[in-house]
């Protein structure tokens, strides 16, 4: 497959060089530095589409692929491709970036150069994580995307944001070293750092434990899943509205990336063997972290936690297939439960980000995330009341919203698996929906509490613009999911053949 | 008995480069009054020359003169164009300085220059008594010039530390080589190997040999136990001195390790890797622990060096020529990026402003973005972040112990790389995150230091996008071939 130009190679560096350029001309010029980041955006999400449109749905093969020797010493690769795993968040990341520039509009005043720049480089990184095809590169990618972040929250962010970042930053870091030293372990084994290599590479019992650990370390913490997700809501609190959108919608996703790209075909026996680790503690992340969402009285916390509750759908969902194989016999379930792990991080993605752009715009009005605050907003703001209401709907799971079609396919596999698993997962739609609906019903509807919330504007035409391109996605992928799904399919099909041939 | 006239065109950049300095010595008695910069621009010419020496007659195989004492190879060659290329940036550096102060000696650039060429004798030294010239005659001028602030009580009380431990180690040293001396009964790197090979050595002597000449080795690089002389020395010597100490020698130091350890005692592997093992373990988690608790940079950044010394000597722990291919490229890049570090905190001080403390970058991106981002691009590349140069020499040396088999001490440095992020992190942090204790800009600095100063630190950024061709050349110097 190919298009007139090397694609993935033009959403990684267009932007990267783009945000250079922004850094530089737009000091002093903060107006040219917010069109120039918005047409980067959107120049780079229109020549995304082809990614889309030329994708080859009937074959699990890399496609696009670039391959240029990088570092012949270590026979490190420029090695770029996309299948379909990964394409759908290529294209995701690429969406939310116009609406994350967008949302910094009028919000930031300081150094605007900086805050554009660094978002726009952030871009081309995260496209990197996913379409890299070489170890070292993808951990290049990997790292990189660390330090403007690390700048954003801590620059941008709220009162303790120096706490938060450094946190973000020393969590992160430490979680992806580990990888690294599995890494140069296996292309001492392969002689390679491809990842293609890595997934035909042999390797024994002890081996396979210790790299699958240490993986599991990295995405992890990346997801993030309990008990090492204690740096999301510090982050997701203190970072800045768009800095919120890229952690939950995109970022966390990289976590669950690494593990069907690293883990599941890479080290399949020592997932087999602890397959339980992932489940009990995706269940934990579903069922108690729900309940630590409902107690929450600042809205961007509750909603980071409700983050971390349903990343859990997706690490239970791509877990869950061994224990489905043993107790049904067939891969079927198995295919449900990981397709419906992806479809599950693509929502959220789409749902998280809106989520977070909501509490951004209730933000810009009144300064303030604490519940208690707000009250009646929908009396003054009657489109905002809406958007809020059918995102929520996604997050709690109600059909014809995209957040219903993840859940239930993971629900359905995991019943499969055990019955237990089911029952557990299948409490998160009460849950949810007690703190979603919850927090709506304090901060949307009821009377106007005070007078500030008198005062609020309903949204402006960027809002508006932003909440309906959300709006559309979330409906759209919740009435008619097949074609997502039909982009993975093969692409699962083949990752699941390789998660059940033994190494050994 | 016959006298041979030994080749004396394999060591024509040494001959010029003692030539040039004894001219410019005197010259610039004459000079001093008339015509301060004289001496300065003389010095980086010389250095031209010198290198351009070097490059025109570069050796593609192993040449031995003066009798087996001097060895011209691609290893010496390329680390004497990587002296040379640091050694630039420090003069370019050091006189912004010493201008500074109202301490500008042309004295000082005379010194410099006997101490690079003290490292090129380091370099191609091939027996014992050679590699011991080279390492006083570069000492000694090391000595002078930190002592060269002669008012200054802490200059002074540095020079003296650096003056008395840099004795004892290389006496430790001169005791080692004398016991191998003793073991195996000649002075020459390639005679000590026939005689290792032949098995006829006293291993009990050639133990305490190699003992006492380890340790004077760890001294002279500052790994832990012996490190006790690098945070008071850096951060007692003037910030141009520091910036000599901590890149040029530490070149040459590899090149002394690689020399006795590999050229010499390749077949006492045994029994120095594990000397090497535990001395590289314990300089990564005291550099990277005790840094975390300093408030002033340059005692930050010596810490940090002995963190840094430590994944060297990992590198050369793993004990085959890759780990030594690996530890010399992570020496020549963390000389470049010491000369990055110690030339931005030279930049950016003013009469009366040190910027010596860690505080006193607090909010230097409000004050200056571009330094700011340079000093970024700096702390990065030191705590091993992608895309920089110091993350892929840590691969390359990490990579280097996975492959002998030394997971934990893999494990233990890159535990130790996120450690060491923390303090890193923290002169960022004070950069960008805090606010300016005055607001004022600061004054912009001449065009032609933010040159140097943005191009020293933004090659950390490129070396680090196109990693190969330095990789590919520490491979080449060591003699491994490169399959693409």
């Amino acid at each position: 497959m190919s298009v007139g130009y090397p694609i993935l190679s033009t959403l990684i560096w267009l932007p990267i060089v783009a945000g250079v350029i922004v850094l530089f001309a737009g000091r002093n010029n903060p107006a040219l530095a917010r069109w120039l980041s918005l047409i980067t955006a959107i120049v780079t999400f229109l020549l995304s589409l082809p990614l889309w449109f030329e994708f080859d749905r009937t074959t699990a093969a890399m496609q696009f692929v670039e391959r240029f020797d990088w570092i012949p010493a270590y026979k490190i690769q420029y090695f770029l491709g996309v299948d379909g795993l990964s394409m759908p968040l290529v294209l995701l990341t690429t969406f939310t970036q116009v609406l994350v520039i967008a949302s910094a509009w009028e919000v930031i005043k300081e150094r605007v150069e900086q805050y554009m720049g660094a978002f726009l480089i952030m871009q081309g990184l995260m496209t990197g994580v996913f379409v890299a095809l070489d170890a070292v590169l993808f951990y290049v990618f990997w790292e990189a995307l660390l330090i403007p972040m690390f700048i954003v929250i801590g620059k941008w962010g709220g009162p303790r944001r120096v706490y938060a970042t450094l946190k973000f930053f020393l969590y992160t870091f430490f979680g992806s070293v580990f990888m690294l030293v599995s890494f140069l372990y296996m292309y001492y084994q392969a002689g390679s750092f491809s990842i293609l290599d890595f997934h035909n590479l042999p390797l024994g019992m002890t081996a396979q434990v210790l790299i699958f650990l240490a993986f599991f370390i990295a995405f992890a913490v990346k997801i993030p899943m309990f008990p090492v997700h204690t740096w999301l809501p510090d982050a997701h609190v203190e970072a800045p509205t768009a800095g919120s959108v890229v952690l939950a919608a995109i970022m966390l996703k990289m976590g669950g990336y690494g593990f069907v790209r690293f883990s599941l075909p890479i080290t399949p026996d020592a997932s087999h063997m602890l397959d339980w680790l992932v489940i009990v503690l995706s269940l934990i992340a579903i069922v108690y972290i729900g309940f630590v969402a409902l107690v929450q009285h600042d809205m961007k916390k509750l909603v980071a936690y409700s983050s971390i509750s349903h990343m859990g759908f997706v690490t239970l969902g791509m877990f869950v297939l061994y224990d489905i194989v043993e107790s049904t016999g067939g891969l079927k379930g198995a295919q449900l439960g990981l397709e419906g792990a992806m479809v599950q991080m693509i929502s959220h993605g789409f749902i998280s980000g809106a989520m977070f752009l909501g509490i951004g715009v209730l933000y810009d009005r009144l300064h303030t995330r604490e519940i208690s605050a707000y009250g009646g907003v929908v009396n003054v703001m009657p489109w905002f009341g809406f958007f809020a209401v059918l995102f929520a709907m996604g997050n709690v799971g109600l059909p014809g919203t995209s957040g219903f079609v993840g859940e239930f396919m993971v629900i359905l596999s995991s019943f499969m698996a055990n019955p237990w698993y089911g029952i557990l997962a299948a409490f998160t739609l009460i849950i949810g929906a007690a703190y979603t609906l919850w927090m709506i019903k304090r901060v949307i509807f009821g009377d106007i509490r005070n007078q500030e919330v008198a005062r609020m504007q309903d949204l402006n035409k960027r809002e508006f613009a932003i909440m309906t391109a959300l709006a559309v996605a979330v409906v759209a992928l919740g009435v008619y999911p097949y074609p997502l799904m039909d982009v993975m399919h093969v692409s699962v099909e083949h990752l699941i053949q390789q998660a059940m041939t033994s190494k050994l | 008995m016959t006298f041979e006239i030994p080749n004396l065109s394999l060591a024509l950049p040494e001959i010029v480069l003692l030539t040039l300095t004894s001219l410019l010595l005197v010259a610039d008695t004459f000079w001093s009054r008339t015509c301060r910069d004289c001496t300065y621009w003389a010095t980086q010419i010389t250095l031209l020359i010198v290198g351009w020496l070097v490059f025109s007659d570069f050796a593609t195989q192993t040449q031995v003169t003066f009798d087996g004492s001097f060895v011209r190879d691609t290893l010496s060659d390329v680390l004497k164009l990587f002296i040379v290329v640091v050694s630039i940036g420090i003069f370019l550096f050091s006189r912004e300085y010493l201008l500074q102060h109202k301490a500008y000696h042309g004295e000082f650039f005379v010194l410099g220059l006997f101490g690079v060429l003290g490292m090129f004798v380091m370099v191609s030294a091939y027996n014992l008594i050679t590699l011991y010239l080279g390492l006083e005659i570069m000492s000694l001028a090391l000595y002078a010039m930190i002592a060269m602030q002669r008012h200054s009580d802490r200059a002074s009380e540095a020079a003296m530390k650096y003056f008395v431990l840099g004795a004892l180690a290389t006496g430790m040293m001169l005791y080692g080589m004398s016991m191998l001396y003793g073991a195996t009964g000649t002075l020459e790197l390639t005679g000590i190997a026939q005689k290792l090979a032949s098995g006829e050595v006293d291993n009990t002597v050639l133990a305490f040999a190699l003992v006492f000449i380890v340790i004077g080795l760890a001294f002279k690089l500052g790994a832990v136990p012996f490190h006790m002389w690098v945070p008071d020395v850096y951060h007692g010597a003037p910030t141009a001195m520091t910036l000599y100490l901590a890149s040029a020698p530490k070149i040459a130091a590899f090149a002394m390790l690689y020399r006795l350890l590999w050229d010499g005692l390749q077949l006492a592997l045994p029994d120095w890797q594990g000397m090497l093992v535990i001395l590289a373990a314990l300089s990564m988690v005291v550099g990277s622990v005790v840094a975390i608790a300093q408030t002033n940079l340059k005692r930050m950044l010596a810490y940090s060096g002995i963190g840094h010394v430590g994944f060297v000597l990992m590198g050369v722990a793993a004990g085959d020529a890759e780990g030594f291919a690996s530890a010399m490229f992570y020496i020549v890049v963390y000389a470049i990026t010491s000369v990055a570090a110690f030339g931005l905190m030279i930049s950016l001080a003013r009469a009366g402003m040190e910027f010596e403390e860690i505080d006193d970058y607090r909010g230097l991106n409000d004050r200056n973005p571009w330094l700011a981002l340079m000093m970024l691009f700096v702390m990065f590349s030191m705590a091993g972040v992608p895309p920089f140069i110091g993350f892929f020499v840590k691969v390359a040396v990490i990579e280097a112990a996975v492959n002998a088999g030394l997971v934990w001490l893999a494990v233990l440095a890159v535990v130790m790389a996120v450690v060491s992020a923390f303090y890193y992190l923290r002169v960022v942090k004070v950069m960008y995150f805090d606010k300016p204790a005055e607001t004022s800009r600061l004054e912009p600095i001449s065009t032609q230091l933010g040159l140097a100063v943005s191009l020293s630190a933004s090659v950390l950024l490129l070396f680090g996008l196109f990693p190969g061709w330095i990789m590919e050349l520490c491979y080449r110097s060591l003699g491994l071939s490169v399959v693409a």
